[in-house]
């Protein structure tokens, strides 16, 4: 037993897993905060314009959704920056000149995210509607801003620019460079449409179930419609932003791309796997297209890809297989959702409708599942195909992780923690919805969410006053 | 080798976030204090639902600070914030656990009223409130007593041990109580509730006599476990200590004349939060860690201190009209609790939309048909364009 903790202690693995698993519990709660505001101005917009009570009813429930999930989101968010220090000091001591900036700016793009998420939810009744909708927007403009902020910086790992090192220490830093270094345009925008994605299916997904119910009002159908239009709008555009950033991994990180592809060796007309295991250097169960990589790599059958042979074994990323295989079904998911959608859009086109059928519907119903999955096989690719930098041909991870002895313990504590988080964030939406179906309106009013407006009971004891304070900061407890 | 000006502005920027947070921060952690301190469900039920209502809008602002303390660390000093992340590993791990606690049971316990969880959760809560603050004072005890080295080969258990760490952390406890009592006072008296106002009153005058004490006992360590800092605190900083210590006693005899005036009490027990933490940076300076990292040795290459500075300035011009809005739509009383949502409710269920403009009738089947025949044919193209003139290149 102490042995094994010893060598748990002493590999970069406990701290890698428990970064994966913050991160990868983080980002599907960061999926809503970037693009929510998004899908919930959508129906207000319709509600407004069109009058419509089912698409303002959509709207003001979907914000309450969104106060209990940035709530969480912003403790996961914080467990990051901890988990940035404690887990990766020889990261953060070297690099944390160069890899804090982009940080740094998300810091403000989250403040005022928290800001507007405040006005938004307590003026529903009060601001005049299209103030209302309008109070919004920088929500969306923020959200969107931060995650390209949060982004640069995991692309800066990957494709590190903009500082000068002399005798191992950062002695210059262009923040610009930092920033927009070669990977950011590519990442951002994929995890932006990922954002979309995730949400849109999500959310529409939670109405499919409601329509194979059988409930086929208006409110089900544009709870449906809404977020599920976000989503396909996303889907395709993804596609096509995939198949680019590739190409552009190819170049850039060539050993990933490899990885990604199952390419052993540096040569022309490589093969395109379809699934499979790889096991001592063959390819199980999977299906390959002669020469396809190649052409997907530059078009030309003739196109030379760079195989892992390139570099020494050590700096080649670990667990292949995974590698490859989430590759395939981040891929294969992204095509899935893009015909669900051709689908929906078909038939909207040519009659007006929404596709009503359960063979459209259930699969509807598992797509935000799906987008989740895709979105993590996403990040598994990223992440693990690095390996074994830390810093892409910079800095190693076991150069960079702690030293302290402790981080299974922390590992076991933060999995426990985020199946508690995890229970939460699917929970409360969950006991709000049956409460919004079964009980009055009168109970639905009283109910509460983080950063929501107190209860009428809290304003009648005493004289109707403005609500305690602004949420967001500077007024603590005692406000300005 | 003298810190550079750039250095000294980050850090003062970081001294002040600092402040900001041990008042936001720490009035929000002793108000789960309290809360557990309120006694049994029905005594505890009113001094817990004025808690509540004070936390629930600015709890997430808190975060933002501890955000931003934490950012500025690593991106301005990054050698400072590797070691202190590596040395005092157990400490922050703790105080993190117990605001990952804080989240569960805040975002938990107003949903969960109708499961009877809200005990539980509450109780969460408010044990996580003690935590958190605890861990922090041993953390800034450590660094002020200089335990923490530069290149730490793991976790430092001596590090945040010390009687000096100990009583830091006991003074932070102490300090949020009685940040929070101050500030209850005036929510009890705004929302016209006078028995919760003496009652918050009485706490905060012993948690200010208690923290007074700490303070002093912590002073005394320090005079051994770190001479230089104490040798500064009072010399060069000892008006500030002067201005902390008066501004305390001054709070303690508005409570006790019930002269509660709500700017003047708040800005009074700022005075003396605010002015303590300026005082350890003063008496820290020049160093990071005393006496082993100075901040010239510490501090980032120029470029991105200049850019934390731009970063603070954004964040000063993007956050400040938001807030002017917030107040001004506070004023205006626009942000209230929304009333009820029982009409959009019956006209939603009655499925007729109110009067508005008809949804745009279908084109008719060949125009669309024709539309997406032409829409393929140049979406083809355009693929087939593209990937010739690539191949030719």
């Amino acid at each position: 037993m102490g042995a094994v903790a010893h060598v748990l202690a002493a590999s970069p693995v406990p701290a890698r897993s428990q970064m994966g698993s913050s991160l990868g519990f983080h980002i599907i709660l960061a999926c809503f905060g970037v693009a929510f505001a998004a899908v919930t101005l959508t129906a207000e917009w319709i509600g407004i314009r069109r009058g419509d009570a089912a698409a303002l009813l959509l709207a003001r429930r979907w914000s309450k959704v969104m106060a209990v999930l940035v709530a969480v989101g912003a403790v996961s968010g914080t467990v990051l920056s901890y988990e940035m220090g404690l887990l990766w000091p020889g990261l953060m001591g070297r690099f944390g000149a160069a890899i804090g900036l982009p940080f740094s700016l998300e810091g403000i793009f989250f403040f005022l995210e928290a800001i507007f998420v405040g006005v938004y939810l307590y003026g529903w009744r009060r601001l005049p509607a299209w103030a209302h909708w309008w109070s919004g927007v920088p929500i969306v403009v923020a959200g969107v801003l931060g995650a390209v902020s949060v982004v640069a910086a995991n692309s800066w790992m990957n494709s590190p620019a903009g500082y000068t090192l002399s005798h191992g220490k950062l002695t210059s830093v262009d923040p610009v460079s930092v920033f927009f270094n070669a990977a950011t345009p590519y990442e951002a925008t994929h995890m932006v449409l990922a954002a979309y994605m995730v949400t849109g299916f999500l959310v529409a997904g939670v109405y499919a179930v409601g329509l194979l119910r059988g409930r086929r009002d208006r409110y089900h159908r544009l709870g449906f419609a809404i977020p599920f239009t976000w989503g396909g709008i996303a889907a395709p555009l993804q596609v096509m932003m995939g198949d680019v950033i590739a190409r552009f991994v190819a170049s850039n990180q060539p050993v990933k791309f490899a990885a990604m592809e199952y390419v052993a060796r540096t040569s022309r007309e490589v093969p395109e796997w379809l699934g499979g295991v790889l096991i001592n250097g063959h390819v199980y169960l999977g299906a390959s297209i002669p020469a396809f990589d190649s052409i997907l790599v530059g078009f030309s059958p003739h196109t030379r890809v760079v195989g892992w042979d390139s570099v020494p074994a050590a700096q080649r990323p670990p667990l292949v297989s995974l590698i490859h295989l989430s590759f395939d079904l981040m891929v294969g998911i992204g095509f899935f959702l893009l015909a669900l959608a051709a689908w929906q859009a078909w038939w909207w086109w040519f009659h007006r409708q929404l596709l009503v059928t359960a063979w459209f519907l259930v699969p509807a119903a598992l797509s935000g599942v799906a987008a989740v999955a895709a979105m993590e096989a996403g990040w598994v690719v990223t992440e693990v195909g690095r390996q074994p930098w830390i810093v892409y041909h910079v800095l190693l991870v076991g150069n960079a992780v702690t030293p302290a002895s402790g981080v299974p313990v922390t590992l076991g504590v933060i999995l426990a923690l985020y199946a508690v988080l995890t229970v939460v964030s699917i929970g409360v939406p969950m006991i709000m919805s049956r409460r919004w179906r079964r009980e009055t309106p009168a109970e639905e009013d009283a109910e509460q969410v983080p950063y929501g407006p107190a209860p009428a009971r809290a304003s009648a004891a005493g004289p109707p006053g403005p609500p305690a304070a602004p949420r967001a900061s500077s007024g603590g407890p005692e406000a300005p | 080798m003298s810190p550079s000006p750039e250095a000294i502005a980050v850090a003062a920027i970081l001294f002040v976030v600092i402040a900001a947070y041990a008042l936001f921060g720490g009035a929000d952690f002793g108000g789960g204090m309290w809360d557990l301190l309120a006694g049994r469900t029905e005594r505890g039920a009113a001094p817990r639902e004025l808690i509540d209502e004070a936390i629930t809008p600015v709890w997430e602002a808190n975060h933002v600070w501890l955000v931003f303390i934490l950012v500025l660390l690593w991106t301005a000093f990054p050698p400072a914030f590797a070691a202190i992340m590596t040395a005092l590993f157990v400490p922050l791990s703790l105080s993190l656990l117990g605001i990952v606690l804080r989240g569960v049971g805040f975002a938990f316990r107003h949903t969960a009223q109708r499961l009877r969880m809200q005990q539980l959760t509450g109780a969460t809560f408010a044990a996580a409130s003690l935590i958190t603050p605890f861990f922090m004072g041993t953390v800034v005890g450590a660094v002020v007593t200089g335990q923490v080295p530069v290149h730490p080969a793991g976790n430092l258990l001596a590090a945040w041990t010390s009687p000096t760490a100990i009583l830091t952390g006991f003074l932070f406890v102490a300090a949020c109580a009685y940040v929070s009592a101050v500030f209850l006072v005036l929510e009890a008296r705004q929302r016209g509730h006078q028995d919760l106002a003496g009652y918050f009153s009485r706490r905060a005058t012993a948690a200010g006599v208690l923290t007074g004490a700490l303070a002093g006992g912590t002073l005394a360590e320090l005079s051994v476990s770190a001479p230089r800092v104490f040798d500064r605190l009072t010399g060069i900083a000892l008006p500030l200590v002067a201005i902390s210590i008066a501004a305390g006693i001054a709070v303690l005899g508005m409570l006790w004349l019930r002269w509660y005036h709500p700017l003047g009490l708040r800005a009074t027990a700022a005075i003396a939060v605010a002015a303590v933490v300026f005082g350890w940076g003063l008496a820290q300076y020049p160093y990071l860690f005393p006496t082993s990292l100075s901040l010239a040795a510490g501090s980032a290459p120029t470029a991105s201190l200049v850019a934390e500075l731009v970063v603070a300035g954004l964040a000063v011009l993007l956050v400040a009209p938001g807030f002017a809005l917030l107040y001004f739509l506070q004023q205006r009383r626009l942000l209230t609790a929304a009333d009820t949502d029982a009409d959009l409710r019956q006209a939603a269920q009655l499925g007729h939309a109110l009067p508005g403009p008809a949804a745009a009738a279908p084109a008719p089947g060949r125009t669309r048909m024709a539309t997406a025949l032409v829409l393929a044919i140049l979406a083809i193209r355009a693929i087939r364009d593209a990937l010739s003139s690539r191949r030719r290149r």
